[in-house]
């Protein structure tokens, strides 16, 4: 990655699109430092986190991340996957953890029996939406999302979709990795293009989809409405 | 019969040597198996190296040899431990190099994805080893711990070599009063088939029990 730079506002949400190996989720992985930059900074809230003496559970704690193949905990039915992150970080009580992984579960839809279900015992969807309520339990100031429905089957994408609009209408913060061009345009208050480690193009969704200035996005958002055809935009 | 019947109390004492020694084995063993696996797959290149070659020598040594080692080699150095003491160093080292090989490639199908999610939450790396992966690993090798639970106690009958009190070795002072080798060494063979067979049967029980739901089938 060479040269990025953004700025998310309390709030917003933005969506980093482009094609594979352009660093996108490369820069995700800086920003919750699962990967430490090479050089650069990353202030959350005014507070510089690529500094020398942070302390890196902490600074996780406040980025949620939501991952492409929804890596939960395997060993644990969905609740406690919400609930660990509370007892062994925050060092919740039991009772209030439970409370709250609850009720963070609830946001996504994961209700009744449900939560008692372990992830094999779960489909993509509902797997994905455990992962989402796993972050957001945290109470996390920005939540990462790298290619959240990527590894879903089609029909199942709609529900994820539908959780994070939701959260993105109910004040989330968000930076999002997706191939969801509704999405994008739905929700996203800016696009950013990366291409090759540096953001190509960044902008307001209806100005970068309807009037992408460089080549390489025309090309790219090109062969995305190809593959998806307009019928989803039509939707919206 | 009745002479054998007199003779079983021998060999249940003895027993009870066999299976201490294959305790004491394998529980050396897990410990020196996990270190292993997570010095191997997690640490630092050097380490992993070292963490690497002990593992080596540990499985490429002959038990009998390692037996006579520790038992008659290291009072030179002026390490001197009883024979059933040695007996179950030698079987908990030889042991945890098998066991490391298990618990490494159960951690390895495990993958780092979960690592990862568990350190996105905050988790630090050893609070992750130890409450994501470590229980997982475990789930995940019964299996073929269950085999490794075998082995070390068929090779307990090694330990007669440092002259242990063990199964066998009740046998072989019993057949030399009553110079009926075929009888006793059929009980005996008996003996240790029966403790394999309640072995399987349980780690399959267990492994059913505590398995994660919707993963993987049943041992063996």
């Amino acid at each position: 990655m060479k040269g990025v730079s953004l700025k998310i506002d309390k709030g917003e949400t933005k969506v980093i699109i482009g094609p594979s190996g352009g660093g996108k989720s490369t820069l995700l992985r800086c920003i919750n430092l699962l990967i430490r930059p090479d050089s650069g900074q990353i202030f959350l809230d005014g507070e510089e986190i690529t500094g020398e003496h942070v302390k890196l559970s902490e600074v996780r704690t406040e980025i949620g991340f939501v991952f492409q193949h929804f890596n939960l905990f395997m060993h644990l039915n969905a609740l406690q996957n919400v609930k660990l992150g509370l007892t062994k970080v925050k060092k919740m009580s039991e009772r209030s953890a439970e409370a709250r992984a609850l009720a963070a579960l609830q946001d996504v839809g994961i209700t009744g029996d449900l939560v008692n279900h372990y992830p094999a015992q779960l489909s993509g969807g509902q797997q994905q939406r455990v992962g989402i309520a796993r972050a957001l339990a945290m109470e996390p100031k920005v939540i990462l999302l790298d290619e959240p429905t990527s590894a879903l089957d089609p029909e199942l994408i709609g529900e994820v979709l539908r959780v994070m609009e939701h959260l993105a209408e109910s004040g989330a913060t968000m930076l999002a990795v997706t191939h969801e061009i509704g999405f994008a345009r739905k929700v996203a208050d800016e696009i950013i293009f990366m291409a090759d480690g540096v953001v190509t193009e960044s902008g307001h969704p209806e100005e970068l989809f309807l009037k992408p200035k460089q080549s390489r996005t025309k090309k790219f958002l090109g062969s995305i409405t190809e593959l998806y055809g307009v019928s989803r935009e039509d939707e919206n | 019969m009745a002479a054998l019947l007199s003779y079983l109390p021998y060999l249940l004492t003895g027993f009870y040597y066999t299976a201490l020694l294959t305790a004491g084995g394998l529980a050396l063993g897990f410990v020196i198996g996990i270190l292993l696996a997570f010095a191997e797959i997690y640490l630092p290149a050097p380490v992993r190296g070292v963490a690497a070659a002990i593992d080596q020598v540990l499985r490429g040594i002959p038990l009998i040899v390692m037996f006579f080692l520790i038992y008659f080699g290291l009072p030179y150095a002026g390490i001197t431990f009883p024979p059933a003491v040695a007996a179950a160093l030698g079987l908990g080292l030889r042991s945890g190099g098998y066991q490391s090989q298990i618990f490494r490639s159960t951690l390895q199908s495990i993958g780092t994805g979960q690592l990862e999610a568990a350190q996105s939450i905050g988790l630090g790396r050893f609070d992750a080893y130890r409450h994501i992966l470590l229980p997982q690993a475990i789930r995940l090798s019964i299996p073929a711990w269950s085999n490794e639970f075998t082995v070390v106690l068929k090779d307990t009958s090694m330990a007669y070599a440092l002259g242990v009190s063990e199964l066998l070795k009740q046998a072989a002072n019993i057949v030399a009063i009553t110079l009926e080798p075929l009888q006793i060494y059929l009980v005996v063979a008996a003996i240790y088939l029966i403790a394999s067979l309640v072995i399987n049967r349980g780690m399959n029980a267990i492994y059913e029990r505590v398995k994660m739901p919707g993963l993987g089938g049943g041992a063996n």
